[in-house]
């Protein structure tokens, strides 16, 4: 049903599907649940103490007490913990380079070619990834999976809810747009310039860049060119029967995977997620996307980001960073752990936390404390409240999400974790998670605990 | 955040001080030994060295006094298995000086000592000690060889040979590792007891170089082998290795150390780990988990942290932190990132205590915690400037708005 509406809207522009994986995620069963005694941060800037939380069906229904609430209501007393919208990762290679990460399992880089537009994540994810599960005990409920950074054009992103699942298609989110992953420098000119074929330069990966993008421009003419003849034919065919004849012959232009989702970006319909560590090289994809008339999304990695703190916000774009990773390569060594809360400082600012590891997605909320107060040491103000965006709301921002998810208001998605103490802590710990309403962990009850296949079965008979 | 501690210079008589003469006051004291923790006590420092421990010390000379204000002080930290002063940037190959690896003896080569690439002048250094980093033990880094060479401690005293303790030996015992001496584990082993059997004159030398047998026989005369090895069955084997060439070994990894916490305990062999792990990383580590640390400690094994980075080895507190807010008691993660891999590896003793050295720090908050700051770093009695390439870079761009270009600001 589903499938053929979307291939009655979009049939005529490109003849071609344009959701070929659709999401089948349901969310698990919920009930009205209201969490009482909790200190709030509502994901966008607000702190309420002793307040309450209202969950139904699967969104949030008030902050404080219903008016109206379901007879059948669950009632979680935090017991003055926090709660905050559950933890959104904008930069994960969970599935794509899963545990255990043996080169069987290395499915993030299609290193073939330096473009590689063509490609889609989801295709390399695997569901039963045991990271997931680590990641939702640390409270992360939406996570963007990308492709890896060798190629300048890496492929398609995918967002997911973090539920366990025997498909990606289960897990995909409802209505997300699709990213583009795309990466500058050190990455690309290093994995192609060392098999002597290019990019093996900064300006050769931007000339590369150009030229897809001229490409891709000329692939939309194509279509648009087709799709006016066919009108022109098609008016014409209203009068006689050979002009509707003439129509049905006119061909297509070629279908194209790579050039599809560039167009998709240059149309608006894709985000760009930028892999990009140097201030200067920052500054010169912003001039590029003008060139091509672009929207960019987000600078991921950005290490330099503070150093253009006021030209990211001017336009309009996130930095997706890490709170102390520096010097593991040259692009990387003016890294400073206030990188985050300079990027946050201008008005607009869209700061974000990510992970970009396996380890670091489980504990976003330790991330983003020392990110947080490495700002409050340099002067700046920026209280919990303000620092959890960089880890909701924002990242929603930046995944194209953020009317669904990300913020604690009425009609979002009820994705919330319950912490057992303020999260900016390293003794902090998810203690309960929901997603669109339905508890799907909880550390005190192993039974709402999930595992993988992978790990079933796993070192029978050890102990201690 | 400077200006939190009060750092005075009081000209109380006319005898001038030593540089190292110093009086840390009011300080909540970590001292890592048999006082525990000491609140509202003074620090005194004469010559470098903790002088005396009791509240309010009167002294009656210019002495240079730091109001701890109650804050927590411990000694300098411990920045794990690091190669700090030997690698500039990871990536940029010509600036790495850790292992070796396609060398055309086609030996393995214990006498490869990574001490002698040691340059206290990196950038990595003053970044690491003004968190509360005072000093790390330098790592021979996997090449392709079963022994990968040696290290051992270094103070980041700025010293050029600030080094402390004996030779520390490297060996590779894992799969992931095999693949490089002939893609099994078994070759490991198989080459291990060849060239211990060398060292030992049973055999004529085909894989150490005179040099590498007198350095293997100095290890185990006065040294340490670390062995890599994650997997249960491993780690016991390296037990059994240790037991049979009657060596001081330590495990590094040890993802599935709790798994055999009880014949570590036996054997008192420590265990070098990363709470941080896990996830099944590979068939090594199928085992690995949070309570990891707090198993080997409830069951008397030495646990030493280890983040497994250099650039960013300030993350070991957070490790520790980690450790301690999944089940094992805070003291024991401090000192397994404080006063215990001294021990473990020879240095001097880092608990706090008259006659010990003056490597100290103050810091904002618990020392375990991510949002606390390392306000004073103290090494050797002297306080640090606590300025770092990315101090300096920091306010370098928090100006908004500057006239200049920003290469006009120099901190």
């Amino acid at each position: 049903m589903h499938r053929l509406f979307v291939a009655l809207v979009t049939g005529w522009t490109l003849a071609a599907n344009a959701d070929p994986f659709p999401s089948t995620y349901q969310p698990l069963p919920s009930s009205a649940t209201l969490i009482t005694n909790a200190t709030i941060l509502t994901g966008d800037g607000q702190r309420l103490d002793e307040a309450q939380l209202y969950i139904e069906d699967g969104k949030i229904s008030s902050i404080g007490a219903p008016e109206a609430p379901a007879e059948d209501m669950t009632i979680i007393d935090a017991g003055g913990g926090w709660v905050t919208p559950g933890i959104i990762d904008v930069h994960s290679h969970l599935g794509v380079y899963p545990s255990p990460g043996v080169s069987a399992h290395s499915d993030g880089n299609e290193a073939t070619a330096p473009v590689t537009a063509e490609v889609w994540a989801e295709h390399s994810v695997w569901p039963q990834d045991p990271g997931f599960s680590r990641a939702l005990a640390g409270g992360v409920t939406t996570m963007q999976i990308l492709p890896g950074s060798a190629n300048l054009f890496g492929g398609r992103s995918v967002t997911l809810k973090n539920v366990p699942a025997t498909s990606y298609q289960a897990m995909k989110f409802p209505e997300a747009p699709y990213g583009l992953k795309m990466a500058c420098g050190e990455n690309p000119k290093r994995v192609y310039g060392g098999r002597k074929q290019a990019p093996s330069t900064r300006m050769g990966n931007v000339a590369a860049y150009r030229a897809s993008w001229i490409r891709a421009q000329r692939y939309i003419q194509d279509w648009e060119q087709y799709e006016q003849k066919m009108a022109k034919q098609r008016a014409k065919g209203d009068e006689d029967e050979s002009s509707s004849l003439a129509a049905a012959l006119i061909k297509p232009p070629k279908r194209d995977l790579e050039l599809e989702t560039l167009a998709g970006v240059l149309r608006g319909e894709i985000i760009v997620h930028m892999h990009c560590y140097r201030a200067d090289e920052m500054l010169t994809i912003l001039d590029m996307a003008e060139e091509f008339g672009y929207q960019l999304g987000t600078f991921h990695h950005g290490v330099e980001a503070y150093k253009i703190a006021d030209e990211l916000a001017a336009n309009n774009v996130c930095g997706a960073l890490w709170a102390d990773w520096w010097g593991f390569k040259m692009e990387a060594y003016d890294g400073i752990q206030e990188n985050i809360a300079l990027v946050d400082r201008p008005d607009n600012g869209c700061a974000i936390v990510h992970s970009d590891s396996d380890e670091g997605i489980q504990r976003l909320n330790q991330e983003a404390a020392k990110a947080m107060s490495r700002g409050q040491a340099a002067g700046l103000a920026i209280p919990p409240e303000r620092a959890i965006r960089w880890i909701t709301s924002n990242a929603a921002k930046s995944l194209g999400i953020e009317s669904h998810t990300g913020t604690l208001a009425p009609g979002m998605m009820a994705d919330v974790v319950i912490w057992n103490q303020n999260p900016f802590s390293v003794y902090a710990k998810a203690q309960q998670v929901f997603i669109d309403g339905a508890l799907v962990y909880d550390r005190n009850n192993p039974a709402l605990q999930p595992m993988s296949d992978f790990e079933l079965g796993q070192l029978r008979g050890a102990g201690r | 955040m400077k200006d939190k501690l009060l750092v005075l210079l009081l000209l109380l008589g006319s005898q001038l001080a030593t540089a190292q003469d110093l009086l840390i006051t009011n300080a909540t004291l970590h001292t890592q030994g048999k006082n525990g923790v000491i609140e509202n006590t003074d620090v005194l420092i004469k010559s470098g060295r903790i002088a005396r421990i009791a509240p309010r010390i009167a002294t009656n000379k210019m002495i240079r006094v730091i109001n701890a204000e109650g804050h927590h002080v411990t000694p300098a930290l411990f920045a794990g298995l690091t190669v700090s002063g030997l690698s500039e940037v990871e990536a940029v190959r010509e600036s790495v000086d850790s292992s070796y690896s396609e060398l055309y003896t086609d030996l393995m080569h214990p006498e490869f000592d990574v001490r002698v690439a040691y340059n206290p002048h990196s950038s990595v250094i003053p970044i690491t000690r003004v968190e509360g980093f005072g000093y790390t033990l330098l790592t021979a880094t996997r090449g392709d060889r079963s022994l990968t060479g040696q290290g051992g401690l270094v103070r980041f005293d700025g010293g050029y040979d600030s080094f402390e303790g004996g030779p520390v030996v490297y060996v590779q015992t894992s799969g992931r590792s095999a693949n490089k001496v002939g893609g099994s584990r078994v070759a490991h082993w198989m080459l291990l007891q060849q060239a211990f059997a060398e060292a030992d004159g049973d055999q004529d030398a085909d894989l150490l170089s005179v040099r590498g047998i007198e350095a293997l026989n100095a290890a185990r005369e006065d040294g340490i082998f670390v062995f890599a090895a994650d997997r249960a069955a491993d780690i016991m084997r390296v037990l059994a290795f240790i037991e049979e060439h009657k060596l001081e070994g330590v495990i590094h990894g040890g993802r599935e150390a709790w798994m055999v916490a009880g014949a570590l305990a036996e054997a008192e062999v420590p265990v070098i780990l990363n709470a941080l792990d896990n996830l099944p990383a590979d068939f090594d580590s199928l085992g690995a988990r949070l309570d990891n640390a707090a198993t080997l400690h409830e069951a008397g094994v030495t646990v030493i942290f280890s983040s497994g980075e250099t650039h960013n080895a300030r993350k070991v507190r957070q490790v520790a932190g980690n450790a301690a807010a999944n089940g094992m008691p805070h003291s024991a993660a401090l000192a397994a990132i404080s006063t215990v891999p001294a021990r473990v590896f020879g240095g001097e003793e880092r608990d706090i205590t008259k006659g010990s050295r003056a490597d100290l720090v103050i810091w904002s908050g618990d020392p375990l915690e991510v949002t606390s700051i390392a306000e004073q770093v103290i090494m050797g009695g002297i306080p640090d400037s606590m300025i770092s390439r990315q101090t300096l870079l920091r306010d370098r761009y928090l100006p908004e708005n500057p006239t200049l270009p920003r290469a006009y600001i120099q901190p």
